[in-house]
């Protein structure tokens, strides 16, 4: 059975174990603990919204996994949207945890084309922390909050007992408006579509773990986070018929695009060498063993575009400073339903597949 | 990337791949023998440009696939201790031992470390002097030196709370192994390039005349798997069978004598069982006996260990090429990369992830070639593929993607 199609196939073995009414043959009962890739923004994570969250919870809005509910209340069409934050380190080139908590809600909001109005932030701090990193912390949240023109109106605050937490957690949830005529969630992706990726990708990841414990290595990068929501009005100024946006973090490139093919049940089609790659993350991937399609971002976006309206869209993202290096990477085909599929760089192909959890350096 | 990127030119592929269309008169079956040069094919896409006389078969060279059940499950055991901060390499924690693997040992509470090099793990004995502090040495000649020159310095520097938990492998006499099998199919070798990059080519030139094959040591970057290929298939169409070195810019012939020294000073060579596959005569390196106090099988008494192969695994048969992945009951449904019952589902140079990729693809209309399947010894042996290197950091797992 494919993993990633969804489709089940029939299980013709009398002894074999029961994977009926499974979306993979994967099932959480193998995995008894959680472990770290149920956290990786893989298959792994996608399962556990799939088999616990979703049917625990009931009802439609989860079913759309994309980054953010689009919502009506009252007549008006609201984006809602939630966010954790555990990074380590907490400051690093580029950024903070801070800087993340505002940019990566804001994001998700703006994947679905609405404007963040509003955010809450949940500090749970450990004992023992200093307080004036919890200071710098908050500091660098408030900035990213008037830097994206969003207002941080309420909030929580826990501690838990020393050796019970890492520092300091975050947690944001944020609301914004939605457009009228727009409709932007990861089933409207159609054969035809030109999928294009707003710069280069890899940046975040590399550059927090040139700063991690025990990993420490020299590299020319600082994190790409940003709040994209001005790029995306800029695109939404151009047509408001975008059919997909996607915030590829956690997973990096790989895992947004296996979702939207998933999600639409279409293929996608890469053309790997139009894909840019820094050298330096390219070269850090190098040495790691890591894929750049796999590493995580925070200030870059993914879209798919009628072909019709892609070319003025990328001239619109290319006019943006968060899209100056926009490029058309690929497209949506009928071939090979939630599938990605990459032509590499000598003319071959190849699958790039959804990451099972954590992407594990190689041996080889 | 310099040096890198010159071996990924598509116009002087095109040409190597011109030339071998040019040369191929009949079918050939080569063996890439290192799991990196598996990787760079599968990545790339490289074997579907060969003629399809051309037929890859992936070898034995994947550290992850071969090191045996009972070592995964002596890590388990070892890596569960409360005393213990196990190290180890990346790709090493999803390899499933007995019902587990080293990821859910971490989620139980265990305290697995990803690390990128063996000395990472020396110094966290150093940091942590109450910890017992084990690192997973498996790998190839290509890890072994540096895990050699790890213990050499715990040696040297004291440090009584590390130990190792050794499961190395050797090529040359897997080589052996296949070509001494009746079913072997093999005509000629892509010899590992980091293998011989430390051991030199010494050991070849023997295999190549008993055997009548051609070995060209061959590198990893796209024009060096097809260099390899284009001088290995010359060399079966002129019929000739020498050893030949395509990568002469990292492997001397002489390979890199300290390192050999301090393989032999630190390690022995032994009998060693590949995984799915069965024991290879001196196909292995332990401690040697004079630095047994920093063999982990030791010190924590999981010597006795001795598990099988769960039943719905036929890794073996696919890596004897006795099966192709797909025949395997539990191939796409009990096993999956997610969910992998043996290693060659764990790794991605393995055959079986190999090919559920490319299944996909090819049910899917692309028309992918297939990979080919490791065709060896019905007895021992053809695993699949060493070397390499890795990394990580001390404290906290590498994440491709870290926490956001």
């Amino acid at each position: 059975m494919s993993e990633t199609t969804g489709l089940a196939e029939p299980n013709t073995q009398a002894d074999a174990p029961d994977f009926s009414g499974w979306t993979c043959p994967a099932p959480l009962r193998d995995q008894p603990r959680v472990v770290m890739g149920h956290g990786g923004g893989g298959a792994l994570s996608s399962e556990l919204v799939q088999h616990i969250f979703a049917p625990a919870f009931g009802g439609d809005l989860l079913a759309g996994l994309a980054d953010s509910a689009a919502l009506t209340l009252g007549g008006t069409r609201l984006a809602f949207s939630t966010d954790s934050f555990v990074v380590r380190p907490l400051f690093f080139p580029g950024g903070s945890i801070g800087d993340l908590a505002v940019n990566g809600t804001v994001n998700d909001l703006a994947m679905s084309g609405a404007r963040a109005a509003y955010l809450s932030c949940g500090f749970i701090l450990e004992e023992g922390v200093e307080v004036p990193l919890v200071s710098r912390v908050a500091e660098a949240l408030g900035a990213a909050a008037r830097a994206a023109g969003v207002e941080v109106a309420t909030g929580d605050t826990k501690v838990v007992e020393a050796g019970r937490g890492d520092g300091i957690y975050l947690n944001t949830a944020g609301i914004g408006l939605i457009p009228e005529g727009v409709d932007i969630r990861p089933q409207r992706a159609v054969p035809g579509d030109v999928v294009i990726v707003s710069g280069a990708i890899g940046v975040h990841g590399v550059a927090v773990m040139s700063v991690r414990d025990g990993l420490e290595f020299g590299v020319e990068v600082e994190s790409d986070c940003a709040a994209l929501g001005g790029l995306v009005e800029a695109m939404l100024a151009v047509t408001p018929d975008l059919h997909v946006l996607r915030d590829p973090t956690r997973g990096g490139l790989a895992a947004a695009l296996n979702e939207i093919a998933v999600a639409a049940t279409v293929g996608v089609v890469l053309r790997e060498k139009a894909v840019p790659v820094p050298p330096p993350v390219a070269n850090a991937c190098a040495v790691l063993g890591l894929d750049p399609m796999y590493v995580a971002n925070e200030g870059k976006l993914v879209a798919f575009v009628p072909r019709a309206h892609a070319d003025a869209v990328l001239a619109a993202m290319r006019e943006h400073p968060l899209g100056a290096e926009a490029a058309i990477i690929g497209e949506c085909v009928e071939t090979h339903p939630g599938m990605v599929v990459a032509r590499t760089g000598l003319g071959g192909t190849r699958v790039v597949d959804l990451p099972v959890g954590e992407q594990l350096p190689r041996i080889c | 990337m310099k040096y890198i990127d010159e071996f990924q030119d598509p116009e002087l592929a095109r040409k190597l791949v011109e030339d071998i269309h040019a040369t191929v008169t009949r079918p050939w079956a080569l063996m890439e023998v290192c799991g990196g040069q598996t990787h760079s094919i599968i990545r790339h896409g490289i074997d579907q440009l060969l003629p399809d006389e051309v037929e890859l078969i992936h070898g034995p060279g994947c550290p992850v696939c071969v090191t045996p059940l009972e070592v995964i499950d002596k890590a388990l055991e070892i890596a569960s201790r409360p005393e213990v901060i196990f190290c180890s390499y990346g790709d090493m924690l999803r390899v499933p031992g007995t019902g587990r693997d080293l990821f859910q040992v971490r989620g139980e509470g265990g305290d697995v470390r990803v690390v990128y090099s063996p000395l990472d793990a020396l110094r966290i004995a150093q940091q942590n002097p109450g910890r017992e502090v084990v690192f997973f040495g498996i790998g190839f000649e290509t890890t072994a030196p540096p895990n050699a020159m790890t213990v050499h310095q715990a040696r040297k520097l004291g440090i009584r709370n590390f130990s190792m938990l050794v499961s190395h492998v050797r090529v040359p006499p897997a080589i052996e192994a296949i070509m001494q099998s009746e079913s072997c199919r093999v005509q000629g070798f892509l010899a590992a390039g980091h293998v011989c990059s430390v051991m030199g080519t010494g050991e070849y030139p023997a295999l190549a005349e008993r055997f009548r094959v051609p070995i060209v040591v061959t590198g990893f970057e796209p024009l060096d798997v097809l260099e390899g290929v284009r001088r290995t298939v010359r060399q079966l169409e002129r019929g000739e069978h020498t050893v030949e070195n395509a990568y002469a810019r990292v492997v001397p012939p002489e390979g890199n004598p300290a390192a050999k020294a301090m393989l032999a000073d630190i390690f022995e060579v032994t009998d060693r069982a590949w995984r799915g596959i069965g024991v290879i005569p001196d196909s292995g390196w332990r401690l040697a006996a004079r630095h047994r106090e920093f063999d982990a099988e030791h010190r924590f008494s999981v010597a006795d260990i001795d598990t099988r192969e769960p039943e719905a695994c036929r890794a073996g048969e696919v890596l004897q090429g006795l099966l192709k992945p797909h025949e395997c009951e539990a191939f796409g449904t009990a096993c999956t990369p997610r969910t992998p019952l043996g290693a060659t589902m764990v790794s991605s140079e393995g055959a079986c992830a190999a090919y559920y990729l490319y299944r996909r693809l090819e049910t899917s209309g692309t028309g992918a070639k297939q990979p080919a399947q490791a065709t060896a010894p019905a007895a021992v042996n053809a695993p699949r593929t060493p070397d390499g290197t890795s990394t990580a950091p001390a404290s906290a797992p590498l994440e491709g993607s870290p926490v956001v």
